[in-house]
C-alpha cells in the first residue's frame, strides 16, 4: 500500500470517525453523570432524519442542524423523564427509545416526502460541504506533508472541525470547571453532591442536555455532511460502537478521540476491500469486511481494555432519603 | 412509597402501561394524518378476521414465545440479552445445516434433530458474550448487540458463498427435503376444520376430486413446542435448584456468591439457555414456514422478545399472553402495510412504546396507581 492510499484511508477515517467521536463524547457526559445511555443510536437517527428533512425543505444545512439537535434533545429528555424522574431502568429506556426512533423516523420521512422513508437527496447549501483549508493547493505536491495536509487535515466539513474542537472543550469542562467537578461527582457519589446542596436531578438533566446536543450534531453530520440525505437505519449501530469506544477510552475525552478514530479506521478499511486484500493476500468476502468494525469492537472490549471501571453510580437511579 | 395490592401490580400495571402505549401510538398516527380507529379496525380484521389471519398471528406468536422466554431467563439472572436476534439467525443456520444434511425419513425425527441444531447454534452464539461478561467483564449489552451485526454478516456470507446452490441468484439455501417439512396447523386433525376454505355460502370449498380445501398457514406444530417451552421454563426457574440459583444471582450477585453460587457458571448457563431458546425460534420460521434459510430470517423477532418479556412481567405465562398480543400487532401491522399508506415500521414504533411504558416508565404507572388507590382509601375511611 502506497503513502497516497494510506492518506486517503486516513482521510475517510476522520470522516467516519467524526460521528463516532461526537456520539462518544455525548455518552461521556451522560455516563460521567451516572446515566447509562444505550440510546445514543436512536438520538443520532432521529437527528439525522430531522436534519435531512429540514435541510431538504429549507435548503439550509444550518437550519437542518438546529432541527437535528432539537429532535435529539426530545429523545434525551424522554430518557431523562424515564430514568431520572421516574427512576426507570436506564438500559431498557435506551433500548425502547432506539426502537421508537427506528420506527418513527421512517414514518415521519414517509409522511413528509413519500419516498419510501428516505429524504430527497440533498445538494448545495443543504449540505455541509468540504472546506479546503488555506495553502492546501500550494502544499499539495510537497512530498509526505502534501498528501497528509490535503487528504487528512484539509477538505472536511465544518462539523468535523467542530467535533475535533469538542475534545479539548470537553476536557476543559470536565476537569477545569465547577460544573465538571460536580458532574463527575454525581456519577460517583450522588449522595455527597446532594448533601452539598447541589441538585442531583438538575445536574443529570444538564448532562443529558449536552448528550442530546452532541448526538444531534452527530446525526446531522450523518445526513447532511457524510451522506446526502437520510435513509432508513442509516446510523447502522454507530451509537453502539461509540459506547464501545467510550469503554475503551475509559470515559476520558482525549482517549475517546483515539478510540473513535481507531473504530473510524476499521470502518474506513471495510470500505476498501482492494487494500485489505492486497495486505492480507487472500480474497476477503465483503460481508466479513462489513462485520470487521463489530468484530474488532468485541475484541477491543474483550482484551485490550484492561480494567475499565465505569463511574460508580452509573445505572443507579438516585433516591433521596432512604 | 405505598405498596400496591398484588393484583393491581400484576394486572393493572401492565394493562395501564399498554393503554398509555396505545394512546401515544394513536397520537403518532394522527400526527402523520391517519385515522387510529380505522387502523385498529384493519389490524383486528387482518389478525383475527380470517383463518388465514389467525394462521399468521399464531405463527408470529410462536416465534415471540421463544424469544420472550429467552429474554426472561437472562433477565432472571440479571443479564440483559439483546442478542436474541443474532441468536435466532444462528439458530436458523443450525436448522438449515441439519435439514440439508440428510434425506429425513419423517418430520418427527427431523424436528428433534433440527431443534437440537437450532438450540446448539443459538446457545453457541450466546456463549461468547456470556464468557466475555463472566470472565472479562465486557458489558453483555454491548457485546450481544455487536454479535447481532456479526451474525447477519455471517449469515450473508454463508448464504452467498457456502449454502447457495449453484445457479441460483437470490442469497438463500436450497429447499429442505420433503421429509423435513413440518405439518402446519391446517394439516392437523381437530384444528384443520378451522382452517377450511369456505365458499361464500359457508359450505366447504372442494377440489375437483371432491376433497375439502384448507388455507395454507405458516403456523405449525412448533406452536406446541413453544407452549411446552413455557411450562419447562417455569419449572426450571421456580421448581429446580438451578432456577433458584439463577434467580438468586439476578437478585443479588454478592449475596449469591456468599451462598456458594458460582457467578461464572450461572452467567454461562443462563446465557446458554437464553441463546438456545432464541435459537429454537428458527424451527418455527426457517423449518416450519420458509423451508429454506433466507437472509434476515428472524425479521426482528429477537428484539420483540424484549418487549414480550417486559410486557409479560418476566413470567412464562405472561410471556405467552404478551406473545399473542405481539402476534396480533405484527400480523395487524402487516395488514396495515398492505392495505393502507401507513408504513410497516409502525410495528417498531408500537414495540418501542410498549418497552418504554412497561419497562422504563412502570414506576410512573405505579406512582399513578398508588395515588389513585389513596383516593379510594380516603373515601372508605
Amino acid at each position: 500500500m502506497d503513502y497516497e492510499t494510506l492518506m486517503q484511508i486516513f482521510g475517510s477515517t476522520v470522516r467516519l470517525g467524526t460521528p463516532l467521536l461526537l456520539a462518544c463524547l455525548a455518552g461521556l457526559f451522560s455516563e460521567r453523570a451516572g446515566i447509562f445511555d444505550i440510546g445514543l443510536e436512536g438520538k443520532m437517527l432521529a437527528a439525522a432524519m430531522a436534519a435531512g428533512s429540514v435541510a431538504a425543505m429549507s435548503g439550509s444545512a444550518w437550519v437542518g442542524l438546529v432541527a437535528g439537535i432539537g429532535a435529539s434533545l426530545i429523545f434525551a429528555m424522554l430518557h431523562g423523564v424515564a430514568s431520572i424522574t421516574f427512576r426507570g431502568n436506564q438500559l431498557i429506556s435506551g433500548v425502547a427509545l432506539n426502537f421508537l426512533s427506528s420506527g418513527i423516523t421512517v414514518l415521519v420521512a414517509q409522511a413528509l416526502f413519500g419516498q419510501g422513508g428516505r429524504t430527497p437527496p440533498l445538494a448545495g447549501a443543504a449540505r455541509f460541504n468540504p472546506i479546503t483549508l488555506p495553502f492546501a493547493e500550494i502544499v499539495k505536491d510537497v512530498p509526505l506533508i502534501g498528501p497528509l495536509y490535503t487528504e487528512v487535515i484539509s477538505g472536511h466539513s465544518i462539523l468535523v472541525y467542530a467535533a475535533m474542537a469538542c475534545v479539548p472543550l470537553t476536557w476543559w469542562v470536565l476537569y477545569r470547571t465547577r460544573f465538571g467537578l460536580r458532574l463527575r461527582a454525581v456519577g460517583e457519589n450522588p449522595a455527597a453532591v446532594d448533601t452539598a446542596g447541589v441538585s442531583v436531578v438538575g445536574l443529570r438533566y444538564a448532562a443529558l442536555t449536552i448528550t442530546g446536543v452532541l448526538c444531534g450534531i452527530a446525526g446531522a453530520y450523518m445526513a447532511t455532511a457524510l451522506q446526502a440525505g437520510f435513509g432508513r437505519e442509516m446510523t447502522a449501530g454507530r451509537g453502539y460502537i461509540a459506547l464501545a469506544a467510550l469503554i475503551f477510552a475509559k470515559w476520558r475525552p482525549w482517549q475517546a478521540l483515539g478510540a473513535t478514530m481507531l473504530f473510524g479506521f476499521f470502518q474506513a478499511l471495510a470500505l476498501r476491500p482492494d487494500v485489505v486484500e492486497k495486505i492480507a493476500h487472500v480474497k476477503v468476502p465483503v460481508s466479513m469486511l462489513d462485520a470487521l468494525p463489530y468484530i474488532l469492537t468485541v475484541l477491543v472490549l474483550a482484551g485490550f481494555v484492561g480494567k475499565a471501571i465505569p463511574p460508580r453510580a452509573g445505572g443507579e437511579p438516585y433516591v433521596k432519603e432512604r | 412509597m405505598r405498596k400496591l395490592p398484588q393484583w393491581a401490580d400484576v394486572v393493572l400495571v401492565p394493562l395501564i402501561s399498554l393503554l398509555l402505549a396505545a394512546i401515544v401510538a394513536a397520537i403518532v398516527l394522527l400526527a402523520i394524518g391517519q385515522s387510529p380507529t380505522k387502523a385498529l379496525g384493519i389490524m383486528v380484521e387482518g389478525a383475527f378476521g380470517s383463518a388465514n389471519g389467525w394462521g399468521y398471528t399464531l405463527y408470529y406468536t410462536t416465534s415471540f414465545i421463544f424469544t420472550g422466554l429467552s429474554v426472561i431467563v437472562a433477565f432472571h439472572a440479571g443479564l440483559f440479552n439483546i442478542g436474541g436476534e443474532g441468536q435466532a439467525q444462528l439458530g436458523g443456520l443450525g436448522v438449515a445445516l441439519v435439514c440439508l444434511a440428510l434425506p429425513w425419513p419423517h418430520w418427527t425425527v427431523a424436528l428433534l434433530a433440527a431443534t437440537l441444531g437450532a438450540a446448539v447454534f443459538g446457545a453457541a452464539w450466546a456463549a461468547i458474550p456470556a464468557y466475555l461478561q463472566a470472565k472479562r467483564g465486557s458489558h453483555i449489552v454491548i457485546t450481544t448487540i455487536m454479535f447481532n451485526y456479526i451474525a447477519s454478516a455471517l449469515i450473508v456470507y454463508m448464504l452467498v458463498d457456502v449454502l447457495r446452490p449453484a445457479g441460483q441468484m437470490d442469497p438463500a439455501s436450497a429447499r429442505f427435503p420433503v421429509g423435513a417439512s413440518l405439518p402446519a396447523l391446517s394439516d392437523m386433525p381437530f384444528l384443520r376444520e378451522f382452517f377450511a376454505r369456505l365458499n361464500p355460502d359457508g359450505t366447504p370449498r372442494l377440489t375437483k376430486a371432491g376433497v375439502a380445501m384448507y388455507s395454507n398457514v405458516p403456523a405449525n406444530v412448533t406452536l406446541f413446542i413453544a407452549l411446552a417451552a413455557c411450562l419447562v421454563v417455569w419449572l426450571l426457574l421456580w421448581r429446580t435448584r438451578l432456577g433458584y440459583q439463577i434467580r438468586a444471582f439476578g437478585k443479588s450477585e454478592a449475596a449469591s456468591k456468599y451462598a456458594g453460587i458460582n457467578p461464572v457458571k450461572i452467567t454461562m448457563i443462563a446465557m446458554l439457555i437464553s441463546g438456545g431458546l432464541a435459537g429454537m425460534m428458527a424451527i418455527n420460521n426457517v423449518m416450519g414456514s420458509a423451508e429454506r434459510l433466507l437472509q434476515n430470517s428472524a425479521e426482528g423477532a429477537g428484539f420483540i422478545g424484549i418487549a414480550v418479556a417486559l410486557m409479560g412481567r418476566n413470567h412464562p405465562f405472561g410471556v405467552l399472553l404478551a406473545a399473542l398480543l405481539f402476534g396480533f400487532l405484527y400480523q395487524g401491522g402487516a395488514a396495515l402495510g398492505l392495505n393502507t399508506t401507513i408504513p410497516i415500521e409502525m410495528r417498531i414504533v408500537v414495540q418501542g412504546l410498549v418497552i418504554l411504558f412497561t419497562g422504563a416508565l412502570d414506576q410512573m404507572v405505579r406512582m399513578l396507581l398508588v395515588w389513585l388507590f389513596s383516593f379510594g382509601r380516603k373515601a372508605v375511611a
